[in-house]
């Protein structure tokens, strides 16, 4: 693999590349899923291939190819550096890089049990196992399950010298059950959501999820749903759970720090940004409370944003995007990072796989969780009035990151400091940094999960990216509750 | 193959690596899918090109059946220790499961239409080539003094399914594909359109018209949520028909998550909607043949209003037939490849247009809303099928059948069902493309009482 990349760099050099970087990559991914009883699909795929990346002409070409014969990678080197040529003809801003110090290393992403190695029938027993828990419920009309594991072995070099060998290894799993009746569909999912929980860990992390000591609650609160009070339409107190919480982060404020977002380079497809470029530092973006990191390094944790270095070679960094509220950072890659005057980028840049172009992307976005000690329990003891919700069912948010609206899977009605009644269909909306200035209270790091987002999509063509998001759960006031249900009057 | 300019992937090629593949096989079934494609996609933003990415890859899957139990593997390699790798890997997780009696065999040899979709210039269509096509679209912006940022992009893509009861299926295909945003001061607008064909694209008109979008809604108005009137154009139609058509897949009825559930049958939507699916028609594009190799057969999925058709792979089909004796579901050929927990739906959608004119469309509008595009749609509720999303790059106001000025985007809350049943108006059905659905044939649309709940900030 090293050898090839090399070769490949080399190519590319030999082309009349000034800058050149290649990332060999080969992947492996298993699937499995269940529903009601029956195999979903098992499915088991390897990918191998380059991509590389060039500066020709002061302008940007990328091409990636499966053929790793010498002849493959030429004519793959060939195509990435004619692609800059033609880029330069419509070139206003030569393509430039921060500085950033070329590495030597290896780094593995800690996998205590190697999914690869458990035989197949041992997930499929446990999913089988969950499915048929869930479907014990009376009324449950649909059980499904998932598990995915994932690892990618990549080798990065670059024509200033580096070469980094990294493998990360990811894993995952969830269950959900549905409830029809009549002309109504619910459904409850666990731990989260679209496929579960998500994390850079290995086999271990199934048992951590319990998956099977959860079936039969989840299937129960789905069954409940359908016969549970609508969610009322009002402005009042929310307080959301951890996993709402991870996904309103992503959307709120991991996607608007996005600096190619920003300066117009997502503008025709994901959108561009609110967080203009005079707004940092200047921006009260959420009360005190809020502190938020954008934070790729092992310390934060097991994140699907975690790694060693980013796919410009740069290390893992910890970056304060809110401090006490005050808007503080943006995430970069070697190349805006120098737009915008920095010294150096933060280290953001990640591709989908060998085929595709890195992007700026999330690492692992987290809120910190509140420094006095405050329980789930605590925190709604303390709510005189207000509504819960739990587990994203629906999310949305215009193109430059200013309103959103979400939807969960269960709400619950407090008064008086206790969950009284369920709610269905629960919603909120609201503007991104007025509903960070309605924050209250966070509770503390016994609470707070680092939860994986493994769809998020961005780029064109294309890319699926595996994001982090550290969350406990908070209380925010003065919240638009319940309007995704509204029925207007005539404009 | 050549690597600067590849060769896809030819029947005799085909069935050379499948025949390696099956001399490896020991299941009672196998079936073999390989693909190969070249895309290639120039980016720009701030009237340059800040991306610009071409890819080769060729991919080998095989399914391995075994006595009512089936697995998939996959891999991007070709020499005969991985193709011997991958049909081993398939074969030892079919052996790993219970068999299930909704198994079924392979399907034998089928026929399938003829359909021409492959046009070498498109396919072979380069780097320099595509940036010219960006260099038209910079240039309106240019004079314009706007921004520009969107894609150019082609591509050829080969498909084969060959099993071991001898049937075999080949497809092939070009397309061409361009989006264009312009941004202003205080606004934008959008145009996007694609082709089999690189010549039936008009990139500069494609940017004019977005251009005329971001110069007229300039300054933006703000006005009230609540419902309106609008003109939706067909990207902002098929972009909310694509949120519905999952539905008509006969096993999301079966499994009692689709909304039809208890509706096949029912007038569900106005008489003026009628919607079909049909992977023959010119202004379509994909293959004649589903996952397993079945011929897609036209379908009527809504016929003035009333659901008719359900989509149905072989097994749900089977299943339909099983656990409802009155039903006499067949195969439609939309399955998509097994083993998989969707089963099918409708991939080639075209919705009956009619006559009006784009000024028709606002003929008779006191004060409604023209919506361009959406943007980040998704269910809020599944069986009346609300939608949420927002609109996007030219959202109008319309004061007496005219267009006066731009607005400020609207968060809508909106159940599709509820819109197909308020059509007032429709214009003629176009090839259009969106950002939220598969590309479809679908008209403009006229609908009374759309309902938008809240407005942004721009």
């Amino acid at each position: 693999m090293k050898k090839l990349a090399w070769q490949a760099l080399d190519a590319a050099l030999g082309q009349g590349a000034q800058y050149a970087d290649v990332r060999f990559i080969e992947e492996r991914h298993r699937s499995f899923s269940t529903k009601n009883g029956k195999l979903g699909h098992l499915s088991d795929s390897e990918s191998t291939g380059l991509g590389i990346r060039v500066i020709a002409d002061r302008a940007w070409g990328f091409a990636a190819t499966d053929d790793t014969s010498p002849e493959g990678i030429v004519g793959c080197a060939r195509r990435a550096t004619a692609i800059a040529r033609a880029s330069a003809r419509v070139n206003p801003q030569p393509a430039a890089l921060a500085p950033e110090a070329p590495v030597r290393a290896v780094w593995n992403s800690p996998c205590v049990v190697d999914p690869f190695t458990i035989p197949a029938q041992e997930p499929l027993e446990l999913l089988y196992a969950v499915d048929r828990e869930a479907r014990s419920v009376a009324g449950v009309t649909l059980a499904e399950t998932n598990m995915e594991f994932h690892r990618a072995s990549q080798i990065f070099v670059s024509s200033e010298g580096a070469e980094i060998e990294q493998t990360r290894t990811t894993s995952g799993a969830g269950l959900s059950a549905l409830a029809f009746a009549g002309n109504e569909l619910q459904k409850r999912s666990y731990p989260n959501s679209f496929g579960g929980q998500h994390q850079l860990k290995g086999y271990e992390l199934i048992a951590e999820l319990r998956l099977l000591e959860n079936a039969k609650r989840v299937g129960e609160e789905a069954v409940a749903l359908l016969k549970a009070d609508p969610c009322p339409e009002l402005t009042g107190t929310l307080i959301l759970d951890s996993s709402q919480l991870g996904l309103q982060i992503h959307e709120s404020i991991g996607h608007p720090i996005e600096l190619d977002r920003v300066l117009g380079m997502e503008a025709n497809f994901a959108g561009a940004s609110f967080l203009t470029l005079e707004k940092l530092n200047h921006l009260r973006y959420g009360t005190s409370l809020v502190n938020v990191v954008a934070d790729a390094r092992l310390e934060h944790g097991p994140g699907l944003g975690t790694f060693g270095f980013d796919d410009e070679g740069v290390p893992a960094q910890c970056q304060d995007i809110i401090r006490a509220g005050e808007f503080t950072g943006y995430l970069m890659n070697r190349e805006t990072a120098l737009q915008i005057g920095q010294a150096r980028s933060n280290g953001c840049m990640r591709a989908e796989s060998w085929n595709r172009v890195p992007l700026i992307r999330m690492t692992n976005i987290s809120l910190l969780p509140g420094e006095q000690p405050l329980s789930p329990e605590e925190l709604i003891a303390d709510t005189d009035a207000g509504i819960y919700m739990e587990t994203n069912r629906s999310w949305s948010i215009d193109d430059k990151r200013y309103n959103f609206q979400f939807g969960c899977e269960l709400g619950w009605e407090i008064r008086h400091g206790r969950k009284t009644r369920m709610l269905k269909n629960p919603s909120y909306s609201g503007i991104t940094t007025e509903f960070w200035n309605s924050l209250d209270a966070i509770c503390s790091r016994p609470y707070w999960t680092l939860w994986g987002t493994p769809n998020c999509g961005k780029g064109q063509p294309q890319q699926t990216m595996g994001t982090g998001h550290g969350a406990a759960p908070a209380r925010f006031r003065q919240v638009r509750i319940g309007s995704a249900f509204r029925k207007a009057e005539a404009g | 193959m050549n690597h600067d300019t590849p060769t896809l992937l030819r029947p005799e090629e085909a069935r050379a690596l499948a025949a390696r593949a099956f001399a490896y096989a020991r299941a009672d079934g196998t079936e073999i899918t390989l693909s190969r494609q070249s895309t290639a996609l120039t980016r720009f933003a701030n009237n340059g090109i800040h991306q610009n990415v071409a890819e080769i890859s060729t991919q080998l899957s095989v399914r391995s059946l075994i006595g009512g139990r089936m697995a998939r593997a996959s891999t991007n390699r070709l020499d005969d220790k991985a193709i011997a790798n991958v049909v081993a890997r398939a074969e030892e997780l079919a052996r790993l499961q219970e068999p299930d009696s909704e198994v079924l065999p392979l399907p034998e040899a089928q026929n399938y239409p003829a359909v021409a979709r492959y046009v070498e210039a498109t396919a072979q269509a380069d780097a320099a080539w595509r940036a010219r096509q960006v260099e038209a679209m910079v240039e309106v912006a240019k004079a314009e003094k706007l921004i520009a940022a969107g894609i150019a992009a082609n591509h050829a893509q080969s498909y084969a399914i060959l099993n071991s009861r001898g049937l075999e299926a080949f497809y092939q295909e070009s397309g061409a594909e361009y989006s264009v945003t312009m941004t202003g001061d205080s606004s934008s607008g959008w145009a996007k359109g694609s082709a089999v064909d690189m010549a039936a694209l008009d990139y500069r008109g494609g940017a004019e018209r977005a251009a005329r979008k971001a110069r007229a809604s300039a300054d933006p108005g703000q006005i009230p949520p609540g419902l309106y009137t609008v003109v939706l154009e067909p990207a902002a139609v098929l972009d909310l028909l694509g949120f519905l058509i999952w539905d008509f897949s006969g096993l999301a009825v079966l499994d009692q998550r689709s909304c039809l559930t208890g509706r096949v049958g029912e007038k569900l939507f106005g008489d003026n909607i009628s919607i079909h699916d049909d992977a023959g028609h010119p202004l379509q594009t994909g293959a004649p043949f589903d996952g397993e190799g079945m011929p897609r057969r036209q379908l009527v999925l809504v016929d003035h209003g009333t659901v008719q058709e359900l989509a149905f792979a072989r097994t749900s089909a089977a299943r339909m037939r099983r656990e409802h004796p009155n039903s006499a579901a067949q195969p439609t050929g939309h399955g998509f490849p097994l083993p998989n927990e969707y089963g099918e739906a409708p991939m080639n959608v075209v919705m009956r247009g009619g006559q009006t004119s784009e000024a028709g469309l606002l003929e008779g509008i006191e004060r409604g809303v023209l919506v361009t595009r959406l943007w980040y749609i998704r269910e809020v509720e599944p069986f009346e099928k609300l939608l949420t999303g927002m609109t996007r790059d030219g959202t109008f106001l319309i004061e007496n059948g005219r267009i006066t000025r731009g607005l400020r985007n609207f968060r809508f809350n909106q159940s599709v069902i509820e819109m197909l049943r308020q059509v007032e108006a429709m214009g003629p059905a176009v090839r259009a493309s969106g950002e939220e659905s598969f590309d479809m044939v679908v008209p403009a649309l006229r609908v009374k009482q759309f309902n938008f709940t809240e407005v942004t900030r721009f």
